[in-house]
């Protein structure tokens, strides 16, 4: 494999973490975020500190990022998960914005340079491997009882609150999730760039892992998966019309809400099991409409007879 | 004493332009009750608007200037049209408003880099730079006819608001849409004058932004700050949205001016996340609650 291809891999697989997250969030929990990129920060962050400052292995270093990102976004929720409707997504760019503002103007970390030498940690290998253990972990989270509780939160909070759910508990666990995911894929981005620099994570990079998770379907995690492969590999490809790639995307974005708001995959989940009951439905599809075919030519020639009783 | 006035005389004027812009944040929330992001990429075309109306065109400063709002009018109702109506028709929850005004942000801030470029642009010199001083405190011209014509603008839209039939539909609407609609009020009209009066100060307020400092296509992202303004004095109130822009406008000139200039951008933020934390309707907005 070339050493190109290689890196849009990883880059990819990098991404899809980070994804992972925010479609828990924006998509099964319903909270939209402004600043997942700050999360990615403080995790790329504080992984370097880890590696680079105090000598600890890599594994360390990624619980570490991944930990400190959670919480830190507890702090947030705690603050401002009780608000009501786009005071929360207010908050997460305050926050996002706050963040590399503060990293910006921290000397000790590089400052807004940039801070050089991070060792080269991360691999295709470990990627794929946290990005299996990340899909498998969220695949059965949205599958058990909490994950249920957090769709009965994004569809109709004031029922699910009736119903008996603690619906702040439920937006606070998919924020903290959402944020140890961000904080380990910021972890890995810093250690195969082996540079950081606050300008990284802008608003910019926020809202690209939103079209990401909009694009791959809000409430379906193989959307996500497919939406983070397909837009990270389609900019590469398409290097000649790169400039008009954003205003593409923006675009689709309106196009997506209005159109089908549900996005590529939305609700519709891409596992053996959906597969084989999808070629079944169509195989039973198929044996309907054989069936409906057989006594339309019946209807028909009981209609010709009357036809022909007629004349 | 003198600097601190000098200081204040600057927040203030600063503080005026974030206000043009945080009315139209506010008025777009208080009929719809979402955030319309895609407000800082009205505010850039309003810049480039009077930009190219000046440069290319060789208008004169008046007639640009009307270009330009006229201009960002327009341009706010189209989008209304486009990424907001068939949300709205079919009750959209609210979330995919924001996506959509998201996109709809993306796309105005990137047309421009694909097919202007990315580069700065400098208005050119209309008033001087000569500045008027009273006493120890000089101001600029600049400033002294941004902060007039913001002022006379935000009266106007106070005056439209308080004593026209349309204002008085306008704030019906904005106190409870559907029963505007039953008592005969066009609400769809309503939402469109809000997009015009919004893009219309937007565009303003851009051309104003771009002449004292630099055109380009991320000015959007410094009209964040305005939005933070209208956080600040709370969103949905117009006097809210003014006094949080004027506040804001000062405290920022204060903090560069005796702190550091390099906390001028932080500082906004932390005044965000502050207000959210301790009081989330700001200053004086409204409340909101839950109606199933």
């Amino acid at each position: 494999m070339s050493s190109y291809i290689e890196g849009i891999l990883m880059l990819s697989g990098i991404n899809l973490i980070a994804v992972l997250g925010l479609s828990l969030l924006t998509g099964f929990a319903g909270l939209f975020s402004f600043g997942h990129a700050g999360f990615m920060a403080i995790g790329a962050y504080s992984a370097a500190v880890c590696t680079k400052l105090l000598g600890l292995p890599f594994v360390v270093a990624i619980a570490a990022a991944a930990l400190v990102a959670a919480g830190v976004s507890w702090l947030i929720g705690r603050a401002t998960l009780k608000l009501k409707g786009d005071y929360f997504c207010i908050a997460t760019l305050g926050f996002g914005e706050a963040i590399r503002l503060i990293l910006d103007n921290f000397q000790g970390l590089g400052g807004a340079r940039g801070w050089p030498g991070i060792p080269p940690h991360t691999t295709l290998l470990n990627i794929l491997v946290l990005d299996v253990i990340g899909v498998v972990l969220l695949a059965n989270l949205v599958r058990s009882r909490h994950g249920r509780n957090m769709i009965a939160v994004r569809e109709e909070e004031l029922a699910a609150k009736v119903a008996g759910i603690d619906t702040f508990r439920y937006k606070m666990l998919a924020l903290v999730i959402s944020a140890a995911y961000a904080g380990v894929a910021g972890a890995l981005l810093g250690h195969y760039m082996t540079f950081i620099q606050p300008k990284m994570f802008s608003m910019v990079k926020s809202t690209e892992l939103t079209i990401i998770v909009i694009f791959g379907g809000l409430g379906s995690i193989s959307g996500s998966v497919l939406g983070a492969v397909v837009l990270t590999f389609l900019p590469e490809l398409l290097r000649a019309v790169d400039k008009w790639r954003l205003v593409v995307y923006g675009l689709a974005v309106i196009g997506i809400m209005i159109g089908r708001p549900r996005g590529l995959m939305g609700g519709f989940e891409l596992t053996p099991k959906s597969i084989r009951a999808h070629f079944a439905r169509r195989r039973e599809e198929r044996a309907i409409k054989a069936g409906r075919a057989a006594e339309d030519g019946d209807e028909a020639l009981s209609g010709e007879a009357d036809g022909k009783g007629g004349l | 004493m003198a600097q601190f006035l000098q200081q204040m005389v600057n927040g203030l004027s600063i503080g005026s332009v974030y206000a043009l812009m945080a009315v139209g944040y506010s008025l777009v929330y208080s009929i719809m009750n979402f955030s319309n992001f895609a407000h800082g990429g009205v505010i850039m075309f309003g810049a480039y608007f009077g930009f190219f109306a000046m440069t290319l065109l060789k208008l004169p400063f008046v007639a640009s200037f009307a270009l330009a709002f006229v201009g960002t009018a327009v341009l706010a109702v189209v989008i209304e049209r486009i990424a907001y109506k068939p949300l709205r028709e079919r009750s959209a929850p609210f979330l995919y408003f924001i996506i959509s005004a998201m996109g709809a942000s993306i796309f105005l801030e990137n047309i421009i880099i694909a097919t202007i470029g990315p580069t700065f642009r400098t208005y050119p010199d209309v008033f001087g730079r000569t500045s008027i001083s009273l006493g120890s405190v000089s101001i600029g011209r600049l400033d002294l006819i941004m902060f007039v014509i913001s002022a006379v603008c935000l009266t106007g839209l106070v005056l439209f608001i308080d004593k026209t039939k349309m204002g008085r539909a306008i704030q019906a609407s904005a106190y409870n849409m559907k029963a505007a609609a039953l008592m005969g009020v066009n609400t769809d009209r309503v939402v469109m004058i809000v997009f015009a009066l919004g893009g219309m100060l937007a565009g303003i307020a851009g051309v104003f932004f771009g002449m004292k400092y630099t055109v380009y296509p991320q000015i959007g992202n410094i009209t964040t700050k305005s939005f933070v303004a209208a956080v600040f004095g709370g969103l949905g109130s117009l006097p809210g949205a003014v006094l949080g822009s004027v506040l804001l406008g000062v405290i920022e000139t204060l903090v560069a001016g005796y702190l550091s200039s390099q906390f001028r951008d932080l500082i906004a933020f932390v005044i965000l996340i502050g207000v959210l934390v301790f009081r989330p309707t700001g200053i004086m907005g409204k409340t909101t609650e839950d109606k199933a």
